[in-house]
C-alpha cells in the first residue's frame, strides 16, 4: 500500500506494534496448545485460538488502515476479554487450563484488557485518509 | 535468571532510560541509544546460541516449542521494532523502540520459568 494509513502513523505506530507482539504471542501459544494438548482442555484452548485470530486480523487492519475491520475486531476483542475474564472467574470448572483472555488477560500483564479500549479510542481520534475495508 | 539475562536486563533498563529521555525531550535517539540497541541485539544472539545448545542437551521436563519461540521472539523483536519505527520520525517511533526494549526482560522471565521445569 503506497499511501500510509492514518491508523498506523503517530501513536498508531506504537499501537500496531503492541498488537503485533500480542498476535505473535497468542498465535504461538494457540499453535502449541492445539498441536500438543488440545484434548486436555478443548474449551479454553479454542478460546486461545479465537483470541489469536482476532489479534492477527486486528494488527493487519490497523497497520493497513482498514477501519471497518479494525473496529469490528477490536470491539470483538473487548467483548471477548470481558466475557472470558468474567467466565473464568465464575465458571472455574470450564477453565481447567488458562486461555489468553482468562482473568482479563492477567497472564499478559492485563495488556489484553487495556489494549482494546486504547484501540477503540485511537480509531475514534485518528483522522485522515481511510483506505476502505 | 542466568548471568547473561541479568546483564541484558540491566542494559535494557539503561537503554529504556535513554529512550525515555529522548521521548521527553522530543528528539530523535542518537548514537548512545543506537549502539545500546546494537549491544542488546548482540547479547540476544549469544542468548539464542546458548539456549539452543542447552535444549539440544538434556532438557527433560522443559517445553521445547515455547522455549524456542521465546528465544526467537527475543531475537526478532528489536530488529522488527527498529524497521517498524524507522518511518516514524517522532516520539511515537522512539516509543516503539521503548516497547520492544521493555518486553525483553519479560521474555527473559518466561524463558527462566520454562527452563525451571527442568527435572
Amino acid at each position: 500500500m503506497s499511501e500510509r494509513a492514518a491508523t498506523s502513523t503517530g501513536f498508531g505506530r506504537v499501537l500496531v506494534f503492541v498488537y503485533g507482539i500480542l498476535a505473535f504471542a497468542a498465535s504461538g501459544r494457540a499453535t502449541f496448545e492445539l498441536t500438543t494438548k488440545y484434548t486436555e482442555a478443548p474449551f479454553p484452548y479454542t478460546l486461545s485460538i479465537i483470541a489469536a485470530v482476532v489479534y492477527v486480523v486486528a494488527t493487519w487492519a490497523l497497520a493497513t488502515g482498514r477501519r471497518t475491520i479494525a473496529l469490528a475486531t477490536v470491539s470483538f476483542e473487548l467483548v471477548g476479554v470481558l466475557a472470558v475474564g468474567f467466565s473464568s472467574l465464575l465458571a472455574t470448572d470450564k477453565f481447567p487450563e488458562a486461555s489468553v483472555w482468562s482473568d482479563f488477560g492477567a497472564g499478559y500483564g492485563w495488556v489484553p484488557l487495556v489494549l482494546p479500549i486504547v484501540g477503540l479510542w485511537w480509531l475514534r481520534v485518528s483522522t485522515g485518509s481511510t483506505t476502505g475495508g | 535468571m542466568s548471568g547473561l539475562q541479568i546483564v541484558l536486563s540491566v542494559l535494557a533498563a539503561l537503554v529504556a532510560l535513554v529512550l525515555v529521555w529522548h521521548i521527553v525531550r522530543d528528539e530523535q535517539p542518537g548514537n548512545v541509544g543506537f549502539f545500546g540497541l546494537v549491544a542488546l541485539e548482540a547479547g540476544l544472539v549469544v542468548q539464542l546460541v546458548w539456549g539452543l545448545v542447552r535444549v539440544a542437551d538434556d532438557h527433560r521436563g522443559v517445553s521445547v516449542f515455547p522455549y524456542l519461540g521465546y528465544l526467537i521472539g527475543a531475537l526478532l523483536i528489536l530488529p522488527i521494532g527498529f524497521v517498524w519505527s524507522a518511518s516514524e520520525k517522532s516520539r511515537s517511533g522512539t516509543a516503539v523502540l521503548l516497547v520492544a526494549v521493555l518486553v525483553l526482560p519479560v521474555l527473559f522471565l518466561r524463558l527462566h520459568d520454562l527452563w525451571s521445569a527442568h527435572v
